[in-house]
């Protein structure tokens, strides 16, 4: 948060705007560091109890017995983020292409809107849907083809409950579609039409032109776009807790019920009783602070270097 | 001379018979662009619209195999119109057609079976702003249409004698890896002329190759034209009257649309039929 150093002709306005938005990016560093010190008070009583490395890497959790471990919320929430990435992420970028790049243009604005309704849709109502339509809809025939094509897999094994990791993740996926969908539609039109025209002119289909010139110019962008969309899913509570199952395990199958971070701090915290269990809570609250914090460092630092290019990488 | 007296004298009579068969290619090859060989580009009544602005109004002209010929005229008559339907880019606008007859060797390019797409490789193209792929690297932009086209041979090979060619091959040879964004604007549109010539195409379509460029550069890059000239066709687009003077054997003088003129260069730089095309070279307007 460094402060726009004006040169010394810049003039008063630029200078005042310099200042307002100094404050105010300020101001927002401010309150989320006072967010995070509430949040680590009221965990405190929990990081004395239980200890930060058990508490992180301990996969009980039972409220009766104090026992707190945070690793099947950690693992939920990652795995469940993850499957709705892998399923949003082409998903997004092949609509996008599509919209922009090879579509017909009478589509592109029904389609573009159908996106946006797609974001406007509550999550509560996400979770219903989810429920009462996609969970049987997975439970049969979904799981048990995915079982029977992919079973040699540790992700597709076990009985098809439909209430769990996957049901969680395809939620996840749909709620998370427009915002990378609608991104990626905007990064792609900053795409040069130059450059698309110099993959052409040597010869280049329109697919090849998308591959050689688009894609790598809106890498960046897509993803950030990615990252955007991953924000949203690991810190989705309602429509999750609706479908995955809510239940404090670990499993490699995406078929089994899982739990997440923001899911079992919405449904505990009410009730929680003691100020262990509400300090653990919180705690889990500060880890997924942490986890979106990692994964920015990560995406920064993953944009950067696609953003870079070669430079001696690619011989 | 004297060598062919030697060889006179050291070859017998007999062998000397198929000599002589084998060599009226030779003398062929020196005639500057011939006449007589049957023209390389043929371009009868081209409409160009976009949408409803009709660009170009009913071109006709003839482009000779390994012969330059240099568009110009005041901006936005349709230059670079005209040379985008030759390879068929001008379609690709929303909107944009094109009507006529495209004759490359006598074959329509408007024709419903021209594939656009392996027309371009023969069709190759020079933009006015360089536009190297900006992820790839120095040697991936040049080998770029050739992976694309899945032309096979030494690539490394192929792209240093394109570098070479385009005047830029000292300037970066010692980083081919580094990204091709790393360049100057001279520079990198010298590299997307290494980049078109790759694929080796038959004809050259260049919209003010220079005029990005700085008086080495250019030098550099009319110094290729002419070398050029002796394998490719060349249309080349440019604001600059000495550089149409000095790098072309035709000059085609557009004007809101209309072709004007086209003739030898030298005709139309010094004695041009049309009194708008005189106006024009001689700096009265446009
Ligand atoms: N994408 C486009 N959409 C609509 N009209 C266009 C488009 N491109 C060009 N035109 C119009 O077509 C006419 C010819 O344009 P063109 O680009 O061929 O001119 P030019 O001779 O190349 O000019 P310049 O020397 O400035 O490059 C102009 O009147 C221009 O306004
Ligand atoms: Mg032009």
């Amino acid at each position: 948060m460094a402060i726009p150093v004006q040169a010394r002709s810049g003039n008063v306005g630029d200078r005042t705007w310099a200042w307002v938005t100094a404050i105010f990016g300020g101001l927002l560093l401010v309150v989320a560091g006072l967010i995070l010190l509430e949040l680590g008070r009221v965990a405190a009583p929990a990081w004395s109890h239980i200890g930060i490395v058990k508490f992180l890497f301990s996969s009980d959790w039972d409220p009766v017995q104090e026992k707190f471990g945070a690793l099947p919320f950690i693992y939920g929430t990652l795995v469940t983020s993850a499957v709705a990435l892998a399923i949003a992420l082409p998903v997004s970028v092949g609509l996008a292409l599509f919209l922009s790049e090879m579509g017909p243009r009478s589509l592109r604005t029904p389609v573009a809107y159908a996106i946006e309704v797609l974001a406007a849709i509550p999550s509560v109502i996400y979770g219903l849907w989810g429920l009462f339509v996609m969970v049987p809809w997975l439970r049969s025939p979904v799981e048990p083809f995915l079982a029977k094509t992919l079973g040699f897999l540790p992700f597709f094994q076990g009985p098809p409950i439909g209430l769990g990791y996957l049901a969680a993740g395809v939620i996840l996926a749909l709620m998370i579609l427009p915002t990378v969908a609608s991104v990626t539609i905007e990064v792609l039109k900053t795409v040069p039409p130059a450059l698309k025209e110099g993959a052409l002119a040597l010869g280049a289909t329109r697919w090849e032109s998308i591959r050689i010139a688009v894609l790598p110019y809106a890498r960046p962008g897509i993803i950030g776009a990615s990252l955007l969309g991953l924000g949203r899913a690991l810190g989705e509570t309602m429509a999750v807790t609706m479908v995955i199952g809510n239940s404090p395990e670990i499993h490699a199958s995406l078929f089994a019920p899982g739990y997440t971070l923001p899911a079992v701090i919405a449904n505990e915290f009410a009730e929680a009783t003691g100020d262990v269990h509400v300090g653990a809570l919180a705690a889990l609250g500060l880890v997924l602070f942490g986890i979106t914090l990692i994964l920015n460092a990560i995406a920064r630092i993953l944009v950067e270097a696609v953003a870079r290019g070669p430079r001696g990488a690619r011989a | 001379m004297n060598a062919f007296q030697e060889t006179t004298v050291v070859i017998p009579p007999s062998r000397r018979m198929l000599d002589l068969q084998a060599k009226p290619v030779a003398p062929a090859l020196r005639t500057p662009a011939s006449a007589q060989e049957p023209p390389k580009l043929q371009v009868e009544k081209l409409d160009a619209w976009y949408g409803k602005t009709h660009a170009l109004h009913g071109v006709n002209l003839v482009v000779p195999p390994r012969s330059v010929m240099a568009a110009i005229g005041p901006s936005g008559c349709g230059k670079s119109t005209f040379l985008r339907c030759l390879n068929r880019m001008h379609e690709l606008i929303p909107g944009a057609r094109a009507e006529g007859t495209l004759l490359l060797d006598g074959q329509n390019l408007l024709g419903r079976d021209v594939d656009p797409v392996s027309l371009r490789r023969r069709v190759g193209m020079v933009f006015q702003r360089p536009n190297p792929f900006p992820t790839l690297s120095i040697r991936d932009n040049v080998a770029a249409g050739l992976k694309l086209n899945g032309i096979g041979g030494n690539h490394d090979e192929i792209v240093e004698r394109t570098l070479r060619q385009s005047a830029l091959w000292d300037e970066v040879k010692d980083r081919l890896a580094a990204s091709a964004l790393s360049l100057s604007g001279g520079q990198q549109q010298r590299l997307c002329i290494a980049r078109a010539l790759a694929v080796e195409p038959e004809v050259l379509l260049m919209d003010e190759p220079a005029s990005a460029l700085d008086p080495i550069a250019t030098a550099k890059i009319e110094d290729l034209i002419h070398e050029l000239k002796s394998r490719y066709t060349i249309l080349i687009v440019t604001h600059n009257m000495q550089q149409a003077a000095r790098v072309s054997d035709q000059t085609a003088f557009f004007y809101m649309g209309d072709l004007i003129e086209v003739g030898p260069t030298e005709k139309i730089f010094t004695n041009p039929s049309e009194k708008r095309t005189e106006d024009y070279v001689t700096g009265k307007f446009g």
